[in-house]
Formats: structure tokens, sequence, C-alpha cells
């Protein structure tokens, strides 16, 4: 009887907790939503940004955000990849090993405006390359690296062994059967963890305030030569993302509608991250069911 | 009387005249070590080709540890010592490709591991990386591993459904298949049974026997019915030690080991 209270109490309390957790993101989201939908339009998708006037966009902010993600991701993930199946597959148990897993750790508590500093004293003054896309891709691929290779270690991890026995036992070189059977199987939860990495990178803001900087000059959207100093795909441009146009405003904003400018970005930055977390789900989801059931 | 009790000296272990059988593959001295402990000890056995040989013993007597031991899947796992011949050459050497050894000495496991990709990738696919790229050659070998596994029949309207959609049996009975479309010589088999239901079984059980018309058939079972009802030859393991290796016929009736009558009697320990 008295183990059957404790069970009882034990979990109203749980259900208590969790649902004060929904409660709290629920108010969080609806008041960030309701307060800024309203100012969403496609001129203010679309429309560059103003310091002195109102009426101004944040065209140019998020196509930085989309440009600077997709750049962390192609640097990042590859290093990742590799730092992962060495993790998982290949490392002996020694002291380097160790090492580099520590590295790992350490890297992932960093809090991001650390290493946003890091960048800026580094790649910004040091080597020299000023506010820019590659700065900010750079200091967010610190950033996102720990985060990325854990999962996909663990990800290949969750592979029984007994998957890589049979590629063995058929004759498959280790590097074969790792990269044509287990990275396959692997791949969902692989998915998943980059989509839901790019959320994060996609709302972080400390660590690119003093690398990518915090000024959206003006790009022409009309010259596509990345070599060209107005064209949108210029790594050398200083890039101010949608998450720094937010604190900017918030710490520094003249513009007569700051307020509404703030909260429309907020609800667009919030729905962006909402749909890169379901949408890491339902193509996890999908992946894990093409690769297991019946087609 | 205890089950450390037995005399490990108090041995019989079968050798063939080499005039009247053919020998797949022999043991000689074989040690396996899983860093201090000692798993296996003077491991001797003559396997004879086209016959199914039983491994039998207690769980942890050292069955798998041999059968891993004989295509190299206990490498960077344990440190294994002694030869391992076959065809005239030594196995368990440097200088062996293990990856082409294992071609000629497949492996089905106790769990089935068919990969997470259709019926008809998971035997091609080795076929495939090995550079077989004649289709209507693929789908011949697809068929016929397929048929010597027993598996056609259930399964050929559905060759791109996942490999995952099957039942366990069936999934066995294709990990089979796959191995076999490398056209081993020799098949070892971990309790491929030991996970499935009766009837799927005793459809693995015939599977086997009409396979040892081709291959020299090696298999781990806990289970002595099966090994009295499928293999020729038998192979008593107890606490890494082969105590008896003879006809399967007289370990189970007339078996000349104190441990191996106990433990087929089943006063075991
Ligand atoms: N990977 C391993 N590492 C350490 N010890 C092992 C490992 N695999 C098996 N052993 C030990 O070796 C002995 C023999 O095991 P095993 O060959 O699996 O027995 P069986 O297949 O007859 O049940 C057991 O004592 C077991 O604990
Ligand atoms: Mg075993």
């Amino acid at each position: 009887m008295k183990t059957k209270l404790q069970n009882n109490v034990a979990i109203t309390v749980i259900r208590v907790i969790a649902a004060l957790v929904v409660l709290i993101l629920a108010f969080l989201l609806g008041d960030i939503l309701i307060s800024g939908i309203p100012h969403i339009s496609w001129h203010f998708l679309t429309a560059a940004s103003q310091s002195f006037t109102s009426g101004g966009g944040i065209g140019v902010q998020l196509f930085n955000s989309i440009y600077l993600l997709i750049l962390t991701l192609i640097i990042s993930f590859p290093i990742s990849l590799g730092a992962g199946i060495f993790l998982s597959e290949y490392a002996p148990k020694n002291i380097f090993t160790a090492t580099v897993r520590m590295a790992i750790e350490v890297l992932s508590s960093l809090p991001s405006v650390v290493v946003g500093l890091f960048g800026f004293l580094l790649f910004v003054v040091q080597m020299d390359m000023g506010f820019s896309i590659l700065s900010g891709a750079i200091a967010l691929t610190f950033f996102n690296l720990p985060l990325l290779t854990r999962n996909i270690e663990e990800s290949l991890r969750a592979v029984p062994d007994l998957q890589r026995e049979a590629g063995l036992s058929l004759g498959l070189s280790k590097w074969k059967t790792v990269t044509k059977i287990i990275l396959p199987e692997a791949l969902p939860g692989i998915v998943t963890g980059v989509v839901l990495g790019a959320g994060r990178v996609f709302g972080e803001a400390a660590a690119l305030i003093y690398t990518a900087g915090q000024s959206a000059t003006n790009i022409n959207f009309g010259n596509w030569n990345p070599f060209n100093s107005t064209s949108p795909l210029n790594l050398m441009r200083p890039a101010e993302t949608l998450a720094v146009h937010i604190w900017k405003i918030n710490s520094e904003g003249v513009m007569p509608d700051a307020a509404a400018v703030s909260a429309g970005s907020s609800a667009v930055l919030i729905i962006a991250v909402l749909i890169f977390n379901f949408s890491a789900r339902v193509i996890g989801n999908q992946l894990y069911r093409k690769l297991t059931a019946t087609k | 009387m205890g089950i450390n009790k037995y005399d490990f000296n108090e041995k019989n272990i079968l050798k063939f005249d080499s005039n009247e059988h053919e020998l797949a593959i022999v043991t000689k001295n074989l040690q396996v070590f899983y860093g201090d402990k000692h798993a296996l000890f003077d491991g001797d056995l003559e396997f004879e080709r086209y016959k199914i040989t039983s491994l039998i013993g207690a769980s942890g007597s050292g069955k798998s540890t041999y059968l891993r031991s004989l295509n190299r899947m206990n490498d960077n796992v344990a440190r294994v010592e002694g030869e391992i011949l076959y065809r005239g050459l030594n196995v368990n050497s440097k200088k062996i490709n293990v990856y082409e050894m294992r071609k000629h000495i497949g492996m089905v496991f106790q769990r089935p591991n068919p990969f997470s990709k259709s019926i008809r990738e998971n035997i091609t696919f080795a076929l495939k990386e090995q550079g077989l790229k004649n289709k209507k050659k693929l789908e011949e070998i697809v068929e016929t591993s397929l048929k010597d596994a027993a598996l056609w029949d259930e399964v050929k309207d559905d060759l791109d459904k996942s490999a995952w959609s099957l039942s366990g049996g069936q999934q066995q009975r294709l990990c089979i298949a796959r191995t076999i479309a490398m056209k081993p010589d020799i098949l070892l088999l971990d309790e491929p049974a030991s996970a499935l239901d009766p009837i799927s079984t005793s459809k693995i059980e015939e599977t086997l026997v009409e396979l040892k018309k081709r291959y020299t058939i090696i298999i781990v079972t806990h289970n002595m019915q099966q090994a009295s009802r499928i293999s020729d030859y038998t192979a008593f393991f107890h606490l890494g030690h082969i105590l008896e290796y003879d006809k399967t016929k007289h370990i189970f009736t007339t078996p000349k080991v104190t441990a191996t009558n106990d433990y087929i009697s089943g006063n075991f320990g």
C-alpha cells in the first residue's frame, strides 16, 4: 500500500512539473507570437532595415541568417562527420582519444559569447578577416562542432554491433562496413541532430556580435558574383543576422517603430526555430521508416 | 559432482584418416585469451568436408569463442594463438587477407542481423562491393541463394521490401542466403535458431541438412536435440576445454568421457 502511495505521489509531482514546463513554454511562445505576428508582412520579410525611420524590414538579416547557417553547416558537417566516425568506430582507448573527447566536452560547454570573443580576437583582429560572414561562420562552427560531433558519434554507436559483424563476416573492409552499412542506418539520428543544431545556430546571437558584425550593409540582390563586395554571397562583408538584429534594436534601436520591428523579428526567429525542430522530428521519423519498415 | 571437478585430461578427440576423409578445416593447439582470461584451451579439431559438425556445451564453455576464431571475427577482441589450417594455409596468420578469407568462411549469427536494406540488396550488397555489376548474374544469385535458404517462395514477390519487414525466422534464413551468396566453402553458425520459434527452427534445420551437400557446416547449438537431429559429428566443450569429439551418435549414446555423459544426460554440475 505504502509503495503504491509513494508511487502515486511521485507520478503526480512529475506530472505537475511537466505541465509547468509546457505552460511556461506555451506562455513564452504565445506572448512572442501574439505580439509579433501582426507585424509580419511580405514587405517586412523582404525590405531592407531602416535605422532612423519606420517601415524597415528584415530582408537582409533573414538572408544573412540563412546564408551563415548554410556556410556553417558546410564547414562543420564534414569535420563532425569525420570526428564522429573516428570516435565511434576507430578511436583506440588511449590518451589521444581521451584528450579529443575532453576537448569536445569543454568546447561544448563554452558560453557562446566566449566563442564569439575568441573569434573576434583570432579571426577578426589577428588574422585580419574583419567583421565578416566568414569570421561568423567559423565562430558558429566552433559553437556547432562539439554537439554535432557528439550527435553523430552517438547515432553511430546506437547501431548494433551485430550490423558491423554482418558486414565484416561478408568480407567487407571496416571502412566499407562503416560507410555503407552503419552510416546509412545512423542517418535518421544524424539528420535529426543536424537540423536541431541548425535551429540552434539560426538563433545564435552572442557568438556573432563580434564576428559577423552588427551592420547590415546594403547588398545588391542582383549581383551574385561572390567576389563583388555588394554581392549577397560575398564572404568578407559584415553581416548582421536576425538574432543579432533583435539584440541590437533592443539595446540601441532608435527607429520609431523599434518595438514593432523587434516583436516581428522575434516572431520570425521563433517560427524558424520551431520549423527546424518540427522538421527534425518529421524528417528523422520518415527516414527511419523508409529504412526499416515496408516501403 | 561439481562442475569444476572433471579431469580436463580425460579426453576423447576423434582424428580422421586423411586417406578416407577430406578435411575442410583443422585447428591445432588453438588458445584464445580475452585480456588475461584464458577462454579456450588447446583447441584441436578436424572438420570433415560436406558434413555438419555441432559444437555443444554449457553457456560460457567457449563454443562461440572457438567458432569466431575460425574466421578471425575475434581479431581486435581477443588474442588467438595456434594454427587454423584451411586449404594448406594458416588462417591465423598476419599474412592472411582476412577479407578474402571471410568470403570462403562465412558466418551466421545468433540474432538475425539483416542490413536495413531491401531483401534483394541484402544479398547483392556485398557482391556489388566486390565488383560484380552484371544485373542478370546478380538476379540469378538472389534467386538461387534464396532458394537454397528455403526462403524464395515466401519472398519472391517482395524482393524490394525492407528486410526488417520479415519475421525473425525469415530474417535468419535471409542471413543464411546472404552468406551463401558469397559462395563460401565453410558455413559457421552460432546458435542460429536460438531466438526463433520451433517452426522456424525446423525450417532452418531442414535448410542446413540440404546445404551440407555443398557446404561444410559448423554449428554452435545449446539444443542437444538439434545437434543429434542434424549433425554428423559433435564436439563437447567444457570450461574452455574440448573434452570429447566424435560421431554424433556416439556422443549421444555412448560417450566415453564422464563430463560428456553427465552433460547429455542432464546431470551436469
Ligand atoms: N568479448 C569478450 N570479452 C571477455 N570475455 C569474453 C568475451 N566473450 C566471451 N568471453 C568469455 O569467454 C568465455 C567463453 O564464452 P563464449 O565463447 O561466449 O561461450 P559460449 O558461446 O560457449 O556460451 C566466457 O567465460 C565468457 O565470459
Ligand atoms: Mg555463444
